[in-house]
């Protein structure tokens, strides 16, 4: 009996290895080009399950959750009260070096996904995200429920830069799936990594990253860099554009 | 149509900044001032983040101004020295202005001055004006002189040294209220993005005696100067000018002039310092609704740097 309890030990152990995954993954456009005509868009992430060696197995039931992150940034937020009848900022957290966009994207609620342990210490959803605030001379992550910081994200929820949806990722098969990343018209330009995480009963199995770049493309990036690199001559040349404007107007309307 | 702002970083439809340009133009036109206080407030409202409306507005006023001035140019209505007088302490004030802007700005208190200076400066220039008009209709009512100014009247001002003489606009007044008034034109100009031309106006009317003949285009060729200035200090230093939103509201402000000119031709002086007081007056208790009541969210965001 127990030599048969050994037997089965033995055979599971062996055929864990045999149930590894790997992550194949690709996105439908690497390159999201900001042009004058852009208000926003949608990339696709198509992805497959495969076993990790040849004729490896796989298991019945897979969760995808697919976590896109903008370039970092540090933007304050404040809160408004009343001053001597007026509203007043008083308040306000730093919150640093954070995603100027964060997607979680998954196929079902992440909380159904693997235990509150799990997804806090791989950082799934928009809860267990690590988001740095700095408070006096410290720099650390609040609870969830901190006022300064479910502001923080309710307002980039609003801006459509943060957003957790349950249904972005479809399975078209049980180990063939898509994830759609929508970019809003107002995605900061930058590098994009694309972190995708395979959990199976609970467990992290696999996880592969990828990326995508946002940048401005023709006359948008060429104002945009003008203005941060040639303060002077983009000032100048705006006043003269200005002083172009006028003339025209008063030669094209001129009455005496 | 919509089209993407390089520096405000969003999109906005083309048609309708291009309406707002028109409007406001139109109504520049009309009271020949530069409507800057009217399109910081409606930049902001769609969306626009306030430093951005303040620097782009800046150019904006510079076109329409320029359209203005050339006009009163031919028809050799502006005191150049004058204007000349004003503009060394506005570029000053000017100067000092964007200096502040960037400091409020650090400190996330830029909002709120934009705000309680609108109320201030609107609520009593406009109330000023109404008051006046009104007064002046009711003297008219009654068969008196409606004019205001006395040849030969003193105040304060005219007591004061370092005379200096104004041939085209025949006064003989101190350079200190100049300076004073041309510096206060600038440094508000630059917070605020206006060009400071329904404040400018009436300073050099009630203080010091400029005939109405030159006034209003010794005012534009100041607005011109500081406002052309003010855009180059915010592109250098808070890199937040957005010519591609400049340029859709200076073809809109510059056409929309034209037609507000033929109208305010049309219309009585008195009637039309009245209209423009009670517009002041709105939009400044517009602003005061703001700040007194409550928003509808307490909390905003402001980036500090892309990391």
């Amino acid at each position: 009996m127990r030599r048969a309890a050994l037997i089965l030990l033995v055979t599971m152990l062996g055929a864990a290895p045999a149930a590894a995954e790997k992550l194949v993954v690709s996105l439908s456009n690497h390159r999201v080009a900001v042009t004058s005509s852009f208000t926003g868009t949608e990339l696709v992430l198509f992805g497959t399950i495969e076993p990790d060696q040849p004729r490896g197995g796989l298991r019945p039931a897979y969760d995808l959750v697919v976590t896109v992150t903008g370039p970092r940034q540090t933007l304050r937020t404040r809160r408004k009260e009343r001053v001597l009848g007026i509203w007043v900022n008083v308040n306000s957290r730093e919150f640093e070096r954070v995603p100027s966009y964060l997607a979680i994207l998954s196929n079902r609620p992440v909380d159904t996904i693997s235990t509150p342990e799990i997804l806090r210490r791989l950082q799934v959803g928009l809860d267990n995200f690590l988001l740095p605030q700095r408070i006096g001379p410290d720099t650390a992550d609040t609870v969830p429920n901190d006022p300064f910081r479910s502001a923080f994200v309710r307002l980039e929820e609003q801006y459509g830069l943060y957003r957790q949806s349950p249904t972005a990722v479809t399975f078209l098969t049980p180990t063939v799936f898509r994830a759609s990343i929508p970019l809003p018209s107002n995605v900061p330009t930058g590098s994009y990594p694309i972190d995708v995480k395979l959990f199976a009963g609970g467990q992290l199995v696999a996880r592969t990253s990828s990326a995508l770049e946002v940048i401005k493309a023709g006359f948008e990036q060429f104002v945009a860099d003008a203005a941060r690199d040639y303060g002077l001559l983009y000032g100048l040349a705006t006043s003269m554009m200005a002083l172009l404007t006028g003339w025209f107007a008063s030669v094209v309307f001129r009455r005496d | 149509m919509q089209i993407y702002l390089p520096i405000a970083d969003l999109p906005v439809n083309i048609f309708l900044v291009l309406g707002m340009g028109l409007a406001v133009g139109f109504i520049s036109g009309m009271f020949g001032i530069g409507g800057g206080f009217l399109m910081t407030p409606l930049l902001i409202f769609i969306g626009i983040s306030p430093a951005v409306a303040v620097a782009s507005v800046t150019s904006h006023i510079a076109a329409s101004s320029f359209t203005g001035a050339l006009t009163y140019w031919r028809k050799r209505a502006i005191d150049i020295a004058l204007a000349m007088m004003l503009l060394s302490a506005g570029i000053l004030g000017t100067f000092s202005g964007v200096w502040l802007f960037t400091l409020l700005r650090a400190l996330d208190q830029l909002d709120l001055v934009i705000g309680l200076s609108y109320v201030t400066l609107l609520t009593s220039v406009g109330g000023m004006m109404f008051w006046e008009s009104i007064r002046a209709e009711l003297r008219a009512r009654k068969g008196m002189p409606a004019t205001l100014r006395r040849p030969g009247s003193h105040n304060w001002v005219h007591g004061l040294p370092l005379k200096m003489r104004f041939k085209r606009s025949k006064i003989y007044v101190s350079a200190i209220p100049v300076w004073g008034i041309g510096f206060i034109i600038g440094f508000i100009g630059a917070i605020l993005g206006i060009g400071g031309g329904f404040l400018l106006v009436p300073m050099l009317i009630y203080f010091l005696r400029v005939p109405t003949a030159t006034v209003i285009g010794t005012s534009m060729v100041l607005t011109l100067i500081t406002m052309a200035s003010a855009t180059v200090m915010h592109a250098i230093t808070n890199h937040l000018v957005d010519a591609v939103l400049a340029l859709i509201l200076m073809v809109g402000g510059v056409i929309g002039a034209q037609f507000g000119a033929r109208t305010g031709q049309r219309m009585r002086g008195e009637r039309l310092r009245l209209l423009l007081g009670l517009l002041v007056f709105a939009v400044g208790l517009r602003f005061a609704y703001e700040l007194v009541v409550k928003p509808d969210d307490l909390y905003s965001l402001r980036m500090v740097r892309t990391d």
